[in-house]
């Protein structure tokens, strides 16, 4: 059985996971691998803490990633990092949005979030939204520029990530969410290569 | 390549039924079945409806299933506990066109009040029971379900658990649905269909019968599957367990149960002939294990994993880690990190129109029977106004057993708290009850003109079907007024108005006459939708 990629993608309901982790999914399926994706759907709708499990490969069995397999921990904030740290081992590459959400009825943030991840994990990269927001069309389309980054990380080709943003994004957005993917897979060479 | 696609488990088990030639479909709504329905409704050439429980959507689809219709009948787990009774009578009468009913478990409760293992259903009503394990089989058992019910005239369960319904995976479409099914209507035949004792009896004997064919049948059934690699060790599995056996012990001897219920003798024994150690992994209750070791097998399974929760692929590895002679793969330590966080429960959306309810309900420290819904959450702080939820429609039950017990103790300082769909769902009846036995209780409907919590599904007191059409729209006011309450015991307020709302809770309180309190206010999620529907359209 050939090696199985898995990606955890975590946010906090409303940040637009369940979108950005069918484009990846879909992507992965147009590039001819087996893939199988994996949230949960209610509850965690109601601003809970929201995770997607996605793995492709040649033959994929589980939905579900097992603890300390990720390859990439993709997270859009950053109390659900740490959160879902357990998932990752040494080696997974973790990418931690610079956003933080208080939980309901949680007044101050939490202190010493990103200093405890930075201590867990050497491969762990902060991105500032910012930025990446400027450089796009309509700060909507950020989810999908992240994903243009995190598509440096697996080989699917273009026409596959092409096919896959527009079969999922709103009708008539496809072209900035393009133009949103191209600008994230650039900041990947810039900041990963 | 195939035409693949990537399908989410609730839509590949209505597709299935699509290309079987499914012309009818009924359920109620619950997390986690209440979108293959909604999949479903898209197909041409089949009429789909929300019924108003399960019981109803049941039989709804039994009538439909014995005049000859293929029919998909969805729920949730607790949903089949409602329809359990013209489940196990339905299963004397068998049908006629293919019965499936999709019953969907939820594991670990992510939305759900208890985790009820409903294998045990099938064994209880004596209906075959097939288990999918991913997308593909949610798909081509559904399709194959419609067979097997006609060919051995009974309805058939197809379990999913939410691991499975809420799950993306690659699906091969049938390029050849079978559509245009010819469908011959409700023919009479008293000893099938009447089921009085004398016509149940003989009915009994054939179904004892059908389940000794089903028997012998299942263990050369291609749905049941042996893996035989590794002969030291080997794992008896189905559904979503399967794959995680596969993934925690690649080389290990497998024998996969697509039909849980009835289970191929036969076929295990030759398993245990070819394998030396076998142990059982399955969700819930031990249900395979049990008759596995009452057919007289050595084995073992619940006794290294947890009877409570999801299992998981780690789980099952760690559960089997020091057995001999088992190859796995090599195990990674996850992170660790010694900080805690704050917990991020769910809670009722920013302006939400139930909040202010329970908003006053705490501050006059109202005791609050409770009900299954997005208002469920209003027992978490800052609101914690709800003391019991058990089940639905249950709250307007518990606060007249409550005033019952308490006597002259009762200090009519309680309501019972109870959403619209949950309302006509089964709370209806217990309405009638409490005024048939003159008990003086405040119900409170929180109106929010949706089912929010399973998706938006609408329902008799939203006014439209399932595909969007105008309907019926229950009016409050008859329908109290046909229960005998008076005039001024039956309010309906605007939720957005606090004052109005706490003056009309207190003053329905000091009357002690039953009271039915409606609170409207469209739920904040659907409000959001139409408005961005409405500016798009112009």
């Amino acid at each position: 059985m050939g090696k199985i990629f898995n990606v955890l993608m975590v946010g906090v309901g409303g940040q637009g996971i369940i979108m950005a982790s069918d484009i990846f999914a879909l992507a992965a399926m147009h590039s001819g691998k087996d893939v199988k994706k994996s949230e949960i759907h209610g509850m965690s709708q109601r601003g809970g803490s929201v995770f997607s499990h996605i793995r492709f490969g040649e033959k994929v069995y589980s939905p579900v990633i097992s603890k300390g397999e990720a390859d990439v921990l993709f997270s859009l904030e950053e109390m659900e990092t740490l959160r879902w740290i357990e998932y990752a081992n040494t080696e997974t590459t973790i990418i931690c949005l610079k956003t933080r959400i208080n939980p309901g009825m949680v007044e101050t943030y939490p202190p010493g979030i990103d200093e405890e991840i930075k201590r867990l994990s050497k491969k762990v990269f902060f991105l500032d939204p910012q930025p990446i927001i400027e450089k796009i069309e309509n700060k909507k389309f950020l989810n999908v520029a992240l994903i243009g980054l995190i598509s440096g990380f697996v080989h699917f080709s273009d026409e596959s990530w092409e096919k896959a943003i527009r079969e999922k994004v709103p009708r008539g957005t496809f072209e900035g969410n393009w133009q949103a993917f191209l600008t994230g897979k650039n900041l990947h060479r810039e900041e990963f290569q | 390549m195939e035409n693949r696609e990537l399908l989410f488990g609730n839509h590949a088990i209505a597709l299935g039924a699509y290309e079987a030639g499914v012309t009818v479909g009924t359920g109620y709504p619950g997390t986690p079945s209440s979108e293959i329905l909604e999949f479903l409704t898209k197909y041409p050439g089949v009429y789909t409806e929300w019924s108003v429980n399960e019981k109803v959507a049941f039989e709804v689809g039994y009538g439909a299933a014995i005049s000859g219709a293929r029919v998909l009948i969805t729920m949730k787990h607790v949903g089949l506990n409602v329809a359990a009774d013209p489940l196990f009578t339905s299963s004397y009468t068998g049908i006629k066109g293919g019965l499936v009913i999709v019953n969907a478990d939820d594991p670990n409760m992510h939305s759900s009040q208890n985790e009820q293992d409903n294998r045990h259903y099938a064994y209880a009503a004596k209906v075959p029971m097939l288990e999918p394990s991913d997308c593909q089989e949610a798909k081509d058992f559904t399709a194959y379900g419609f067979t097997l019910s006609e060919t051995y005239d009974t309805p058939v369960i197809l379990r999913t658990v939410t691991r499975l319904s809420h799950s993306l995976g690659v699906v091969i479409p049938n390029e050849n649905p079978l559509r245009n099914r010819k469908i011959e209507g409700f023919t009479r035949d008293v000893s099938k269909y009447v089921m009085i004792p004398g016509h149940a009896r003989k009915r009994h004997i054939i179904v004892e019968e059908r389940m000794r064919k089903l028997e012998e049948d299942v263990n050369t059934s291609p749905l049941n599957r042996m893996e035989i690699n590794d002969t030291d060790i080997g794992f008896i599995s189905a559904g979503i367990a399967y794959t995680y056996v596969k993934e925690a012990f690649p080389t290990a001897s497998v024998l996969k149960l697509g039909i849980v219920h009835p289970l191929p003798e036969k076929l295990i024994a030759d398993f245990f002939k070819q394998v030396k150690e076998v142990y059982i992994v399955e969700e819930l209750d031990p249900f395979l294990e049990l008759q596995i070791k009452a057919m007289g097998f050595k084995t073992e399974g619940k006794k290294y994993y947890p009877l409570t929760g999801e299992l998981s692929p780690d789980l099952v590895q760690r559960a089997f880690i020091d057995k001999s002679g088992i190859t796995q793969k090599e195990a990674k330590t996850g992170l660790k990190t010694e900080i805690s966080l704050p917990p991020r429960p769910p809670s009722l959306c920013p302006g939400c129109p139930h909040r202010q309810v329970f908003k006053i309900l705490n501050k006059h420290n109202i005791t609050v029977t409770g009900d299954i819904g997005c208002y469920t959450l209003g027992v978490l702080p800052p609101f914690s106004s709800m003391h019991t939820c058990v089940e639905m429609g249950g709250s307007i039950g518990h606060i007249q057993g409550i005033e019952i017990a308490e006597g002259e103790n009762y200090k009519s300082n309680a309501v019972a708290v109870i959403g619209d769909s949950t309302f006509i769902h089964s709370g209806v009846a217990g309405l009638l009850n409490a005024a048939y036995n003159k008990r003086h209780s405040l119900i409170i409907v929180l109106d929010n003109s949706t089912t929010a919590m399973t998706g938006m599904q609408p329902n008799p007191l939203s006014g439209q079907r399932i595909n969007g059409e105008e309907a019926l729209q229950v009016d409050y006011r008859l329908l109290a007024q046909a229960c005998g309450l008076e005039d001024d015991n039956i309010r309906i307020v605007d939720a957005y108005k606090p004052g109005a709302l706490e003056d009309t809770i207190l003053s329905l309180l000091k009357t002690k006459k039953l009271s039915l309190l409606v609170v409207q206010g469209l739920c904040i999620i659907l409000k959001k939708r139409k408005t961005r529907t409405e500016k798009k359209n112009g």
